[in-house]
C-alpha cells in the first residue's frame, strides 16, 4: 500500500515536471517560430500562457512535496531518480514507436501530413472511436502481395549474414594480434581501431567510391602492377557493398573479441599445452570457446545493424543491390507513401527483435559466468 | 624391525630422476638460473624455497618446458628433455592460478589430458573417477569451475594434473591462495596423495614452513643459485650458511672471532666484556676467523638466577610477544644487542615469571648453536 502511494505521488511529480518542461518548449518555439513575426501582442499572450502553466506546474510540485510526510520524500526521491531512464526510453523509443505503428495502420492521403485518420479530438468522443475504426493493416497485407518486399527483407538477411561473416573473418585475427601484442602497444592499437570514427562516417563510405571506381586507387594499382589488363567493376556491385560494410562495421566486431581475448588467462593455453595439446588444438579448445562471447556480441553488433543499411547499399550499391533500407527510404521519400513506409519499418522492427533478445541473452550469459 | 628412512639421495647406487646439469637461464642480462647443479630422486616430494625471483619459477618451467636452458642440459630419466615439447613430457604441472578451464565441467577439465591421448572412452570415465575419488571431489564433477570453492578447485587442480599419471609432477605455489586452516589440511592431504601416487613431486613455495612441511628435501636459493639441499630437519638444525638459517625459522645471529679451541669446543669473543660464547664446530676455524653464531630462539633458556650452565649472559627484558602456545622474550644485552629466547606456555593461568625490564640470565649449552662461516 505505502509503495503505490509513494508511486503515485512520483508519478504526480513526474507529471508536472513534465508538464513544465513542455511548456517552457512551447513557449520558446513560439518565440522562435511564426508567433514571434506576429508581434509583441502575441508574444504577450503566450508568455503569459506560459507563466500560467510554468505556476500550475511549480505549484504542483511544490504543494505535493510539502504535504508529503517526511519518511515518504527519501522513497519518492528515489523513485523519481530510477523513474528518469524509463522516462527517456518513453520519450525517445516508445512514443516514437508508437507514432509509427500507428502511421502504418492509417491510409495514405493527399494532404499534410500525407495519411488519414488524424485524431480529431474536438469531436469528442466519436472522433476517438472513429480514429480507431478507421485503422486496419491493409499496408501488411500489401507488403505480401508485392514480391518486392520479402525478396528486399531476403536479400538484406543474406547481405547482413555475409557481410557479419566476413567482418568475423577479418575482425577476429585483428582482435586476436591486438590481444597477443605487449602491453605497452595494446592502447595504441585500440586506439587505431577507434580512429576511423574521428571522420565522418558519410565522408569515409564516399572515399571507397573514389578507391573503388573504374579509375580509382584500386583500379590503377592493379593495372600498374600488371595484374589486370581491364579495369575492374567494383563499385556499384554487391562487393562494393560487402566492402563498405565490413570496412565500417570492423571495430564493432573488432572491440568485444579483443576485450574477451584480453581476459583469457595465458597459463590456461600452457596448462592445455601441459596436458598435451598442440599449440592449434590448445586454440581451438581454449581459445575458441572461451572467446565465443565476444564472438558473438562483435557478430550482433555488425549483424544488427547491418540489416537495416542504408548509406552504403545506396552510395556503393548497384541498381540490382537490394536492401530493405533502400526500399524504405524510396517508399517515404520518392514514393511519399508514409503508411507503407511505416509497415516496412514495423516489419524491419519484429525482425530485429529477434537477435536483439537472444544478444540480451548471451550478454546476461556471459554476466553470470564473470560473476 | 626398524622401518626404512626414505633417502635415496644417500645411496649412490640410486638412479636420479631429474638431473640439472650445469644448467644457466638468462633473459636479456639478468641470469635468473646460474650453473645449477641438483639431482631430483624418485618418489621424493622436493621443495624449491626462496624469495621471489630467486629462480625457482623458472627451473619448474624449465622441467614443464615452458622455458629452454641457456647453457647445461636436464635429464629426464637419463634423457636430455631440451628438445622435448611440453605437450610431449610425462610431466604435469599444477599452476599458481590452477589454470582450470572455465568453459568445462570438473569432470570435463581432469579429463582433458586423458582426452588428448586418445584413449578409449571407457578408460578415460574410469581414471577420472579414481581421481575424483581421490580428491574426495564426487559430488562436484557435475559442476563448472566457479560454481566451487577455492579449497575445491585447488583439488581439481591437481587431480587434473595426476590424471595422466605423470612421471613427474610439478606444482608452482599450489596452496598460495588458500586460507592459513586450510592451508593446512591440504598439506597433509597432498603428502597423503604423493605417498599413494608414488609420483615425485617438486613444489615451488615461497611458504617456509609448508616446505618443511611437506618435503622429503628442501633446496634453499637465492639469486638464481642453491644454496642448500637437505631434509627440513638438516636445513633447520644445520645450516650451512646465515642465509639459509635467516631464512627458514627464527635465529639469533652472533658475530664474533674465535679466540682458541677446548677440545673439540671453540671459543668465540663477541663482544667487549662480555664472557666467551662455548660452541661446537663442524669445521676448522682458525684463531682470529670470523665465526657467525646462530642459535634458535627456542635454544636459548631464560632465568632470573645465573644457571650452571657453559654459556650465560645477563640481559634485560626489552620485549615479549606472547603467542599463546609459546612466549618470545626480547632480551637486552648490555652491548644493546637484542637477543630473542623463547618459552613454551606449557601451563594454563601461570603467572609470568618475568616483565618488562626485569633483569634476566641467558643460557645454552655448548651444542645449542651452529658455528657458520658467512
Amino acid at each position: 500500500m505505502r509503495s503505490i502511494t509513494n508511486f503515485a505521488t512520483t508519478l504526480v511529480i513526474g507529471a508536472a515536471a513534465i508538464y513544465g518542461v513542455l511548456s517552457t518548449y512551447w513557449f520558446l518555439s513560439t518565440l522562435s517560430g511564426p508567433g514571434f513575426a506576429l508581434g509583441f501582442a502575441s508574444v504577450a499572450g503566450s508568455l503569459t500562457k506560459f507563466a500560467l502553466q510554468a505556476a500550475i506546474s511549480v505549484a504542483v510540485i511544490y504543494l505535493v512535496w510539502k504535504f508529503l510526510s517526511e519518511d515518504r520524500k527519501e522513497p519518492v526521491v528515489k523513485n523519481l531518480l530510477i523513474g528518469t531512464p524509463y522516462l527517456w526510453l518513453l520519450a525517445l523509443f516508445l512514443v516514437p514507436f508508437v507514432i509509427v505503428l500507428k502511421i502504418s495502420l492509417s491510409d495514405t492521403a493527399l494532404a499534410i501530413p500525407p495519411y488519414t485518420p488524424t485524431l480529431d479530438l474536438a469531436a469528442g468522443w466519436k472522433g476517438i472511436t472513429d480514429f480507431f475504426s478507421e485503422l486496419d493493416f491493409e499496408n501488411f497485407v500489401w507488403l505480401t502481395e508485392d514480391d518486392l518486399y520479402w525478396k528486399a527483407y531476403l536479400s538484406s538477411l543474406k547481405i547482413a549474414l555475409t557481410s557479419t561473416i566476413l567482418t568475423l573473418l577479418v575482425g577476429f585475427p585483428i582482435a586476436y594480434g591486438m590481444a597477443r601484442a605487449p602491453t605497452e602497444w595494446r592502447a595504441t592499437l585500440l586506439m587505431l581501431v577507434i580512429l576511423p570514427f574521428w571522420t565522418s562516417f558519410l565522408i569515409r563510405v564516399y572515399s571507397w567510391m573514389g578507391i573503388l571506381s573504374q579509375e580509382g586507387y584500386l583500379n590503377q594499382l592493379l593495372m600498374s602492377l600488371g595484374l589486370i589488363s581491364e579495369p575492374l567493376i567494383i563499385l556499384n556491385t554487391n562487393v562494393a557493398v560487402y566492402i563498405g560494410i565490413v570496412y565500417t562495421y570492423l571495430p564493432f566486431m573488432i572491440l568485444p573479441i579483443y576485450s574477451a581475448l584480453e581476459k583469457l588467462d595465458g597459463s590456461l593455453l600452457e596448462a592445455a599445452e601441459d596436458l598435451g595439446c598442440s599449440r592449434l588444438s590448445a586454440f581451438w579448445l581454449v581459445t575458441a570457446p572461451l572467446s565465443k562471447q565476444g564472438v558473438i556480441a562483435g557478430s550482433f553488433l555488425v549483424f544488427i545493424p547491418t540489416l537495416g543499411e542504408f548509406v552504403i547499399p545506396s552510395l556503393l550499391g548497384g541498381s540490382k543491390t537490394l536492401m530493405i533500407g533502400k526500399v524504405l527510404w524510396e517508399e517515404f521519400f520518392s514514393n511519399r507513401d508514409w503508411p507503407v513506409a511505416s509497415a516496412v519499418a514495423v516489419v524491419l522492427l519484429l525482425i530485429l527483435v529477434i537477435p536483439i533478445i537472444l544478444f540480451q541473452r548471451n550478454e546476461q550469459k556471459q554476466r553470470e559466468i564473470d560473476g | 624391525m626398524p622401518q626404512d628412512v626414505f633417502a635415496p639421495w644417500t645411496d649412490p647406487n640410486e638412479k636420479p630422476i631429474i638431473q640439472f646439469q650445469n644448467v644457466t637461464k638468462r633473459f636479456g642480462d639478468f641470469t635468473a638460473i646460474d650453473d645449477l647443479t641438483i639431482d631430483i630422486y624418485e618418489r621424493e616430494f622436493f621443495a624449491l624455497l626462496g624469495p621471489s625471483g630467486c629462480g625457482k619459477t623458472t627451473m619448474m618451467r624449465m622441467l614443464a618446458g615452458f622455458e629452454t636452458p641457456t647453457e647445461g642440459t636436464i635429464l629426464l630419466s637419463g634423457q636430455d628433455i631440451a628438445p622435448v615439447p611440453p605437450n610431449k613430457r610425462a610431466v604435469n604441472m599444477m599452476f599458481q592460478s590452477y589454470a582450470l578451464f572455465p568453459h568445462l565441467s570438473i569432470w570435463d577439465n581432469i579429463a582433458f589430458g586423458l582426452r588428448r591421448d586418445k584413449r578409449p572412452k571407457d578408460e578415460v570415465s574410469q581414471r577420472v573417477e579414481e581421481m575424483l575419488r581421490l580428491t574426495r571431489l564426487e559430488k562436484f564433477a557435475r559442476r563448472k569451475p566457479h560454481q566451487i570453492s577455492g579449497g575445491q578447485r585447488q583439488r581439481v587442480a591437481l587431480a587434473r594434473s595426476l590424471a595422466k599419471a605423470p612421471k613427474l609432477l610439478l606444482l608452482d605455489e599450489p596452496l598460495g591462495a588458500l586460507d592459513k586452516k586450510l592451508r593446512q589440511e591440504t598439506q597433509f592431504e597432498l603428502m597423503d596423495i604423493q605417498e599413494k601416487t608414488g609420483t615425485t613431486f617438486v613444489i615451488v613455495t615461497h611458504d617456509q614452513e609448508e616446505a618443511m612441511t611437506v618435503a622429503s628435501r628442501v633446496a634453499v636459493m637465492d639469486h638464481g643459485k642453491i644454496i642448500q639441499v637437505a631434509t627440513p630437519a638438516d636445513i633447520y638444525e644445520a645450516p650451512n650458511s646465515t642465509y639459509v638459517a635467516d631464512f627458514i625459522g627464527d635465529v639469533n645471529l652472533i658475530r664474533g672471532k674465535a679466540t682458541g679451541k677446548d677440545g673439540d669446543r671453540l671459543r668465540i669473543a663477541w663482544a667487549e666484556g662480555q664472557p666467551e660464547i662455548v660452541g661446537t664446530p663442524n669445521r676448522e676455524f682458525a684463531n682470529g676467523d670470523t665465526v657467525h653464531f646462530a642459535i634458535r630462539p627456542e635454544k636459548v633458556a631464560i632465568s632470573s638466577e645465573k644457571p650452571d650452565s657453559p654459556n650465560a649472559i645477563p640481559g634485560k627484558v626489552h620485549d615479549i610477544a606472547y603467542l599463546g602456545n609459546i612466549s618470545t622474550y626480547h632480551v637486552e644485552l648490555a652491548g644493546g644487542q637484542i637477543i630473542k629466547a623463547q618459552t613454551a606456555n606449557n601451563r594454563r593461568i601461570s603467572r609470568r615469571s618475568f616483565t618488562w625490564e626485569d633483569n634476566v640470565w641467558l643460557s645454552f649449552t655448548d651444542t645449542a648453536g651452529v658455528l657458520l662461516e658467512t
